[in-house]
């Protein structure tokens, strides 16, 4: 066990990755010289040279167009897009080739790529830096979506996804970057798995990424007032693993989703849809949601009032209680 | 605005007017006088002191050779409308026009270069050894692309217009990275074909400023066929599409693209430039679509018939003909010979298609991804027993 960020953590499951395998590249801009603007790719241009740590030029599609061909001619390509709100230019090249191109070959041309998007707010930034876009993602189907919440996880999930034959968006909680944790020796979960996080016998509540903490603060809250929290961390938001959802929701009969992202068509809404489905018997309360708003992402002098906090998570889990 | 009747040129290749473009009429069949030309339209073999040398090598028998290769690509490309017509196929996109742009391309890369084509290369997929028929999934519904992109070195097609200028891009970059540009006998080049509405894309754009930042090994070979669907190129460019590379900091040129020597030939500059280091390379194939966009497009509501019996006279087979009977003295045998094996493949190829069988439904579940996911498995097994239920019924 070593204790680090979770910024220094992912920077770690990178250069593990990159030792392994010559054919894993990094891409983005300012991830050479620089070290990213989070500095998660430090110190990589410099030990792995400039043909593994690629400088590009300012041009999302671009990463993602490149990405996808180098992974034609072999590569396993890892791409940085500096932030949510930047990845839409990208966004034709993900859904129409990197999602496709391995269904459109029939399996002859696989497509290793990774892409990192720094998510969620709580950041104090300006517009389009503080975007939780990860359903537009979860809804394409070709591609593999996940979310990190801590540095243990960030470590090996990203050491997972540039491992796997399929296209993984990556998404990494950017105001927990500097939160310290301990990172294991081993792979703690395969990737595609949630996790229990916390036990508990009264209410469910199921949250991914930056959110994880912020439900587990509340759950130690809840705790002081006697209610008993069940925290889920999805960590793979597509393809969902929801037994571990399941089996909690037959024992607590409550579910409380939590997300950043707004609510409609959602990770959120996919995951109350399938739990009705298999738990209906079983639910004390309709399952409820404590998300961000539909609305675009405010002026960050609104982000508290946008956000999900430890307030508004309880109050979810007591209008769960009191149903 | 002017109608038709109103702009008839006086003299016909005389280049559209102002007022000729906004009435959506192009009306233009002069590539200027920086195109390559090395076989003009009456079948004459001529000089070119910049790129002459690279056919210098091209006698009868290779001639012949492209001859055949434009007639039995015409000839499956003629089939495919026709059996688009008779409800085989859910639409065809024909290239009549385009073969020698195509062949001639086609035949300049060797088997270590990699092509990235769009949707209408089926000229250049001859050229890799890629079987007409393997073509037909695509328009008939039954895949997306049934070959090998990997092993035949020529990448499905992409429907998207201009994406594959910038997966082309990543793919040459990647062969600088594995060290083959140089002088080396393993050196390889990329190619990327696109059309002339694809250069409004911002992906040929990125495209052009990646390779060109990363010296990538990569010819961009735009089919200039003067129209993309309906829209004729003045919507697209104010500048001969050869003349952007120069703001790109790499060289473009122009060739005739209905002379398959003189494409031949700039494309095997291009290629060997790329394969030494000097790329990339914008080549534009000035040519014509002399069909529509694809079988669901009706080109009389956009463009004059005039227009096409002007380019009609710059056919890219019939120069060649020509010439191998003026110039090398060949006689009707051949052409004979070539005319009955197009037909041989003609039938071969619409035999293929309607016996083509569909595919189960368990296809759609099939290579979304290396690994299932329980999800998807479940989705999968619950639709086939599903299906199944309706057996015998």
């Amino acid at each position: 066990m070593t204790t680090m960020t979770l910024a220094k953590a992912l920077n770690s499951g990178l250069r593990a990755a990159m030792e392994l395998d010559p054919k894993v590249l990094v891409m983005g801009e300012d991830v050479g010289k620089l070290g990213g603007v989070f500095r998660v790719t430090d110190g990589l241009a410099k030990d792995f040279g400039e043909q593994r740590v690629l400088d590009t030029p300012l041009s999302e599609s671009g990463i993602i167009g490149t990405a996808v061909g180098l992974a034609i001619r072999g590569f396993r390509p890892v791409c940085e897009i500096q932030f949510d709100g930047f990845v839409f230019p990208g966004f034709d090249q993900i859904v129409s080739q990197l999602a496709k191109v391995r269904f459109r070959s029939q399996g002859k041309v696989p497509m290793p790529v990774v892409v990192r998007i720094p998510f969620g707010g709580g950041i104090g930034a300006v517009e389009h830096h503080s975007e939780s876009p990860e359903s537009l993602f979860a809804h394409v189907a070709g591609l593999k979506v996940v979310a990190c919440s801590n540095p243990d996880d960030a470590h090996w999930m990203i050491r997972q996804a540039i491992a796997s034959d399929d296209p993984v968006i990556f998404f990494e909680p950017k105001r927990r970057y500097w939160e310290k944790g301990e990172v294991s020796e081993t792979e703690p979960a395969p990737l595609f798995s949630s996790r229990v996080v916390r036990s508990g016998a009264d209410v469910t509540v199921a949250c991914y990424g930056p959110l994880v903490k912020t439900c587990l603060e509340a759950a130690a809250a809840a705790e002081a007032e006697g209610t008993d929290i069940e925290v889920i961390d999805l960590r793979s938001l597509s393809p969902l693993d929801l037994g571990p959802v399941f089996g909690s929701v037959r024992r607590t009969g409550r579910l409380v989703v939590v997300s950043e992202a707004p609510s409609e068509a959602s990770v959120t809404s996919e995951v109350a849809a399938r739990v009705q489905e298999e738990c209906f018997h079983s639910l004390e309360a309709p399952v409820l949601r404590v998300t961000g708003f539909d609305t675009p992402y405010p002026p960050s002098k609104c982000e508290d009032d946008y956000l999900p906090d430890l307030d508004r998570v309880l109050d979810g889990v007591d209008r769960a209680l009191g149903w | 605005m002017s109608r038709p009747q109103s702009w008839v040129p006086t003299d016909p290749r005389s280049a559209p007017t102002r007022e000729h473009v906004l009435s959506g009429l192009h009306g233009t069949d002069e590539g200027g006088a920086e195109l390559v030309q090395l076989l003009t339209p009456e079948g004459q073999r001529v000089s070119d002191d910049r790129f002459g040398s690279w056919a210098d090598d091209v006698g009868a028998e290779e001639l012949k050779g492209y001859y055949r290769d434009m007639v039995l690509v015409r000839r499956v490309d003629r089939e495919g409308n026709a059996l688009q017509r008779q409800g085989q196929l859910g639409i065809w996109v024909p290239l009549l026009g385009q073969e020698a742009a195509q062949v001639g391309a086609g035949r300049a890369a060797t088997p270590r270069d990699m092509i990235f084509p769009s949707y209408r290369e089926h000229g250049v997929a001859w050229c890799r050894g890629i079987d007409p028929t393997d073509l037909l999934g695509i328009f008939r519904g039954t895949d997306h692309g049934s070959w090998d992109p990997i092993e035949a070195r020529f990448h499905l097609y992409t429907i998207v217009i201009g994406n594959q200028c910038l997966n082309a891009t990543g793919y040459a970059m990647g062969q600088k990275f594995e060290g083959k540009v140089g002088d080396g006998p393993d050196a390889e080049a990329t190619m990327c074909f696109f059309g002339d509405g694809a250069t409004s894309q911002g992906d040929v754009h990125e495209g052009f400023v990646w390779a060109a930042a990363y010296d990538a090994p990569v010819v961009f070979y735009c089919q200039n066929n003067q129209w993309a669907i309906s829209v004729p190129l003045e919507r697209q460019t104010r500048v001969p599409l050869f003349q952007r590379a120069r703001g790109y900091g790499f060289p473009g040129v122009r060739v005739d693209g209905n002379d398959v020597l003189a494409c031949l030939a700039v494309t095997r500059w291009a290629l060997e430039e790329c394969r030494t280091g000097n790329g990339p390379v914008l080549i534009e194939a000035f040519t014509y679509r002399m069909d529509a966009h694809t079988t669901s497009d009706d080109p009389s509501r956009y463009r004059l018939a005039d227009e096409l019996e002007l380019w009609k006279l710059k056919d890219p087979i019939e120069r060649v003909r020509v010439n191998l009977v003026r110039e090398h003295g060949v006689g009707q045998d051949f052409f004979d010979e070539v005319q009955a094996k197009s037909d041989e493949l003609a039938a071969r190829f619409r035999a293929f298609c309607v016996a083509m069988p569909d595919p189960g439904p368990d296809r759609m579940f099939s290579e979304v991804y290396a690994e299932l996911s329980p999800q998807l498995a479940a989705e999968k097994s619950a639709y086939l027993e599903y299906h199944a239920s309706f057996e015998g019924a």
